[in-house]
């Protein structure tokens, strides 16, 4: 027993430690996502955004969660509560582990499996499943018609995803996500990489269900979508789960195409900060292009949006596998 | 070790448990879900084998991709199961006799990885005679250099059952309206308004 304890117990201590920590992070990262958004789009609407409750109004995240935890599960009687419980439960919890395999600096990383990239590619390609349960779930026309809706559009855009994967991959050489953060990475191959960076922005805001491409919850044709049934804790996971999705979503991009925890530019003299500073810096950058999108455009159509995932992105991402990987090998620079 | 065993039986458990859900559930949508779960519980068992390519490709195109189709055609369908089960027993026979084949091949399997003279190799096979650290390199190196033209020959196989499914499906139906982008994006207003001058007490024509 005590053998046991030595090699697995420590082990096992430290690394609920370091689970702590992470899910701590993630989730008052998503508590101040929710703020950052009505900050800035009352900035880009020539309003104030919450300012009462605080200084700034910095504390209304933990108010608008302390309301929700306060409020009543209502639980449809025609609906299946089995699944409709799970829903929450499923996205909620996937949205929280993919975040074992993101390398925040250097070595700072929970699990550095050799498949990283496969691993994240898996866990946002099941998240379809909440969406899809909750909408069944509900018993609803509203909620039915916007998991339909959410189910087609995630399964369409991580086609042309999978493909923009593999041009980074075609040039890093390796699934491990710390190795391609440190793949060399010189001009040219970047200036061939940046038609598939904006691709990609745009299709982890259809990946995660943003504005313009929120059809799942339209409010306005659907009143909210595939959760239009769940309140109290049940929509603050769903709620939850979307905004760390979010996070997810940009700290995938700032890892594939921004690279992560190094400092910007190549710039030497900025290594003296902390990569992880770095590594949160440019993810804000990429969490702000998606609020900046929000107040920015109109929600597509469903056609157009089929249109643009299927005969827009997915013929120019997998040409351009073909133009990377002709490239490299004409170059010789095949890793 | 005994973690590993531990985790083996968990998800063993798991897959059976759930492969046996599959086929005695009423509901049909709660049956595909337990599919989910047992091709996430097999997933899970390759990743025990240390094949964690293959694992986390069985959950992309598995979970992620083939089942959300099944899930959807399954919600779509307004199936009457008490119908269908109706029938069911006369089928136990068949399958029986599938289930006997699969166990046979199972059985030569075994023997052919414990009992045969050559057990050793089969077992190692094909990854300890390849170079390269991780099984992804050595999966690219079996498919795309010793077995690039079966490899190949499959992708064209797939290429043309994939158009023939479009063909066979695709229908073109008159009198559906449809926006042509290039259409619109080439509009210009000049082609489309005109700016008249009125003059006052006249009216326009």
């Amino acid at each position: 027993m005590m053998d046991l304890w030595q090699s697995y117990g420590i082990w096992t201590a430290w690394t609920f430690l370091y689970i702590g920590l992470i899910v701590g992070g993630v989730l008052i990262s998503v508590a101040y996502l929710t703020y950052a958004e009505r900050k800035v789009m009352g900035a880009m609407q020539r309003r104030q955004g919450p300012m009462t409750v605080g200084p700034f109004g910095l504390l209304q995240p933990i108010a608008d969660g302390l309301k929700l935890f306060s409020k009543e599960t209502i639980i449809p009687t025609q609906s299946s509560r089995v699944v409709f419980l799970l829903a929450p439960m499923l996205l909620f919890a996937l949205s929280l582990v993919a975040w074992a395999v993101i390398p925040f600096d250097k070595g700072w990383v929970l699990a550095n499996i050799n498949v990283g990239i496969l691993y994240l590619f898996a866990v946002s390609s099941m998240g379809v499943y909440g969406v899809i349960m909750a909408g069944w779930a509900s018993n609803s026309r509203y909620a039915f018609l916007g998991a339909l809706r959410s189910a087609s559009q995630m399964v369409s855009y991580e086609v042309s995803m999978g493909l923009i994967i593999v041009c980074v991959l075609l040039c890093a050489g390796s699934l491990n996500l710390q190795e391609i953060v440190l793949a060399p990475r010189p001009l040219w191959m970047q200036a061939l990489l940046f038609p598939m960076f904006v691709v990609f922005l745009i299709s982890i805001l259809a990946e995660t269900n943003r504005a313009p491409f929120d059809l799942p919850e339209g409010e306005s044709e659907i009143t909210g979508g595939f959760m239009v049934e769940y309140s109290a804790m049940a929509f603050a996971l769903f709620f939850l789960g979307e905004y760390a999705n979010m996070i997810l979503m940009s700290a995938i991009t700032t890892i594939l195409f921004l690279g992560g925890w190094l400092p910007p530019f190549g710039i030497l003299a900025l290594a003296a900060v902390p990569g992880i500073v770095w590594f949160g810096l440019k993810t804000a950058l990429i969490l702000f292009v998606f609020l900046w999108a929000r107040a920015t455009l109109p929600r597509f159509r469903y056609d157009q949006l089929m249109r643009l995932g299927w005969k827009v992105f997915l013929p120019f991402t997998l040409l351009w596998v073909i133009v990377v990987s002709g490239t490299l090998l004409a170059l010789g620079a095949l890793p | 070790m005994i973690v590993q065993a531990l985790a083996f039986y968990l998800f063993a458990g798991v897959l059976l448990a759930s492969a046996l859900m599959v086929i005695t559930a009423r509901n049909p949508v709660h049956s595909v879900l337990f599919l989910i779960l047992s091709f996430f519980s097999a997933a899970a068992l390759f990743v025990l084998l240390g094949a964690e390519f293959v694992g986390l490709i069985l959950v992309i195109v598995y979970v992620g991709a083939v089942a959300v189709l099944f899930l959807f055609v399954v919600m779509m369908l307004d199936i009457d199961f008490a119908h269908l089960r109706k029938g069911a027993m006369q089928y136990v026979p068949v399958g029986i006799a599938v289930a006997a084949v699969l166990l046979g091949e199972l059985g030569m399997l075994y023997l052919s990885w414990n009992a045969a003279p050559d057990a050793l190799l089969n077992r190692g096979a094909p990854g300890a005679l390849l170079a390269g650290p991780t099984n992804t390199e050595r999966l690219g190196q079996l498919l795309y250099t010793h077995y690039a033209f079966p490899f190949q020959v499959a992708g064209l196989i797939l290429l043309a059952a994939m158009i023939g499914a479009i063909v066979l499906t695709h229908r073109t139906r008159p009198g559906v309206r449809r926006q042509s982008v290039a259409t619109q994006h080439a509009r210009q207003a000049r082609d489309v308004l005109e700016i008249r001058k009125v003059e006052t007490g006249k009216g326009a024509v």
